[in-house]
């Protein structure tokens, strides 16, 4: 018997390192420029950003051609994501698109709808939000009880959504609905994911404003919002289906171990070229950390690139992931030098900076996307255990 | 690691640890009774020699099969020198001296070790805690000779040892070169520095190896064993160590892989190096515990074969340099290069 699970070494091809180095350079220049600040670590929304991206291939980027998409690997994608996050650029108007809602419309959506959506979010026209959670359903996703009521030429949906990121921003979402009741045989049956368009009469978006004063989650409410027959995607109530090979790829991605990288490059620039044992030793173990997590996270690109389905591998990388990028502030706050008086403004003030984020967003970082609990499940079920 | 020729080694290996490596050839070894006929098959194979080129009459394998054996040999907690064979095996090869048969170990192990070797071909100094140093029938060893290093084939019988275990009861023995007359002396370019990387890229491996062990049998354990009318392994809280536990062994395996690479390459990198043992030795104390948690008061017996992997565990988390050691050279190799370079740092180095 073989418990581990397989982590195949991922081998970037050459090309894939031209591109890092041309990204690296669009980056600088538009940091150069005001763009964004790297330090800042918020990531950001910016459409302006994410039509420049797309212009340069970089969104969309293992679609079809006839999609607008550029046929690149998934090795490729990986290393324009994962420099675009560790620079803190702002993603925030085509991440989600990019990487779950795009790949489910290619994969499910109907050929109308694929050839009218996927070359807008390719060209970084395109902001979506993902409509799962409700007030009584989270972590349960299957509990989801927002209705869509078959009617003439289309749905009508009735419900609330809550959590949504995005939302206030987002031309679309893809909804999971409640299409039929759960059966005793399979509590995940009746559930259906759909296409919304968020300017659909019926659909009012209300800001939750979060704990760092942020608005990025929203509470979405339904009432008699009509959705077209075409905007079905998939399945009726076979989503469950659907969903499991989507969560491959958000969970094992840079965003799930490099929110909060700007923590620890703060303090290396605050430790300066010769620290003290000490803080050289905490540095080294958070790089040892980052280094394997990014190898591990590269590996799970690469056996996506091959065609596997590493589902359990993800969300290995996702737990691990998330639990170091959580820490990471504390770690950093504690082998800081203490703050003083003689010390030079600049340097220290983007250490303050950074650190105060981490230090907000950190505990979400366990949550969103799927909790570290449920993460935990799957991992078990994997080990054949539940 | 998943080409052929890999498997096909790692086939054989397995194969031998599986038929000569049981429970109680572990705890006879732990007693003094050196375990002759796994050693045996293993240098039948040609495993023994795997780092050594064929002209110099080894096998001539890559350095990535290699690896893999010792991944193996961690599994299965071998009692025998067969990575400071194949570390030894090494050293001698790089310097031109043709691999003697028999076990073999090295010295020094430790990063301020100093064995001279005079004017008038006899060495001295001493090595603590070198491994296996009683059952070894040569060690290399790594001298200084005037400003120049030299790599000295001793034979190890006649040599005051004095014996000492690690804490998996592993031979860790202080050797005495005072004197002694090396069979062969040839200049090398290996320094201290370079056997340390390779020392803490070969215990990374073996660590991994342990760790996959151990978690096999705590997945077992946890389903076998029923309390409050069913299998510990339905507990979500147990449920959830266990796979806290595969997340370490992932790690591990990740990082250790990476030192491998590093090492099939001429520089053996140290950054990949020191994130490896590291990340591997922390893998190493946060997997043992958990494993032990799991097996209750059972796991904490002499009788139960737990102990195998998780002191040796323990025992590898320290050789050629334990996490603390290897942090704080990352951490100044990052330092060094700068704030801005620290994420290029890692790409390049992963």
């Amino acid at each position: 018997m073989t418990t581990s699970f397989r982590f195949d070494p991922a081998e970037l091809p050459p090309e894939a390192r031209e591109l890092r180095q041309e990204v690296r350079a669009f980056l600088a220049a538009e940091a150069e420029a005001g763009t964004f600040s790297p330090h800042r670590g918020k990531g950001g929304f910016s459409r302006e950003f994410s039509r420049k991206l797309g212009a340069r291939g970089w969104i969309g980027m293992t679609w079809p051609k006839k999609y607008g998409g550029h046929e690149r690997s998934q090795l490729e994608r990986y290393v324009v994501t994962e420099e675009l996050l560790a620079a803190h650029a702002p993603t925030r108007a085509h991440s989600t698109a990019d990487r779950q809602s795009g790949p489910v419309i290619l994969r499910y959506g109907q050929e109308e709808i694929r050839q009218q959506i996927l070359p807008r979010i390719a060209a970084g026209e395109l902001c979506f939000c993902i409509g799962l959670s409700e007030p009584n359903s989270g972590s349960d996703v299957f509990a989801a009880s927002t209705r869509a009521t078959k009617t003439d030429g289309g749905w009508l949906v009735n419900g609330r959504k809550i959590w949504t990121s995005n939302a206030h921003e987002a031309d679309y979402m893809i909804a999971l609905l409640r299409t039929s009741p759960s059966t005793k045989e399979n509590r995940r049956h009746g559930l259906t994911q759909f296409l919304v368009e968020m300017k659909t009469p019926g659909i009012a978006t209300r800001p939750i404003i979060n704990l760092t004063g942020g608005h990025d989650f929203n509470e979405v409410v339904f009432d008699d919002a009509f959705l077209p027959d075409s905007h079905l995607i998939g399945e009726v109530d076979m989503a469950w289906k659907q969903a499991t090979d989507e969560l491959a790829y958000e969970r094992s991605g840079p965003d799930r171990w490099i929110e909060t990288l700007s923590a620890l490059t703060e303090l290396v620039r605050v430790a300066g070229d010769e620290p003290s044992e000490h803080l050289a030793e905490g540095i080294g173990r958070q790089i040892a950390h980052l280094a394997t997590l990014r190898r591990m996270s590269l590996s799970v690109a690469g056996m996506l690139q091959a065609g596997k389905t590493p589902a359990v591998e993800s969300a290995v990388v996702k737990d691990l992931g998330t639990n170091f990028e959580q820490a990471l502030p504390d770690k950093v706050r504690l082998l800081a030098p203490p703050p003083g008086d003689a010390q030079p403004d600049g340097n220290d003030d983007r250490f303050e900076e950074a650190l105060r984020y981490t230090t907000l967003i950190a505990p979400k970082l366990t949550i969103q996307g799927g909790t570290r609990e449920v993460l935990r499940g799957i991992i078990a079920r994997g080990l054949g255990l539940r | 690691m998943s080409d052929a020729t890999d498997d096909i080694i790692v086939d054989t290996a397995t194969r031998i640890f599986q038929d000569l490596c049981l429970p109680a050839t572990i705890n006879d070894a732990e007693k003094g009774v050196w375990p002759k006929a796994l050693w045996d098959a293993l240098e039948a194979s040609g495993l023994t020699v795997a780092w050594v080129a064929e002209d110099l009459g080894g096998a001539g394998a890559a350095m990535a099969d290699g690896f893999a054996v010792l991944r193996a040999a961690g599994r299965f907690a071998a009692p025998v020198p067969l990575a400071e064979t194949l570390m030894a095996g090494w050293l001698l090869a790089r310097a031109g001296i043709p691999a003697p048969g028999g076990p073999l170990t090295i010295a020094p192990v430790h990063a301020d070790g100093d064995i001279a070797l005079g004017g008038d071909g006899r060495l001295a100094g001493r090595a603590r805690r070198v491994p296996f140093a009683r059952n070894a029938a040569h060690i290399a060893v790594l001298v200084r000779r005037g400003d120049e290093r030299a790599v000295a084939l001793v034979a190890a019988s006649g040599l005051p040892i004095s014996h000492d275990q690690s804490l998996a009861g592993e031979p860790r023995d202080t050797v005495s070169f005072d004197g002694a007359t090396p069979e062969t002396v040839k200049p090398t370019d290996i320094n201290l520095d370079m056997l340390q990387r390779l020392g803490a890229a070969v215990r990374s491996q073996q660590i991994a190896g342990a760790l996959e062990k151990i978690l096999e049998q705590s997945v077992q354990y946890a389903l076998d064993r029923s309390q409050f009318g069913r299998p510990i392994a339905k507990f979500q809280a147990v449920q959830h160590n266990l796979a806290t536990l595969a997340g370490e062994v992932a790690a591990a395996g990740a990082a250790a892989d990476l030192a491998a690479e590093a090492c099939a390459g001429t520089d053996f990198g140290i950054a990949e190096i020191a994130i490896a043992k590291v990340r591997a030795g922390e893998a190493a104390g946060n997997g043992a515990a958990i494993a032990h948690q799991v097996h209750g008061a059972m796991g904490f017996t002499y009788e139960h074969t737990l102990h195998h992997a998780t002191r040796r565990l323990w025992s590898w988390r320290e050789e050629f340099g334990n996490e603390a050691v290897w942090a704080t050279r990352l951490g100044q190799l990052v330092a060094a290069e700068g704030a801005d370079r620290l994420w290029p740092f890692v790409t390049q180095h992963t």
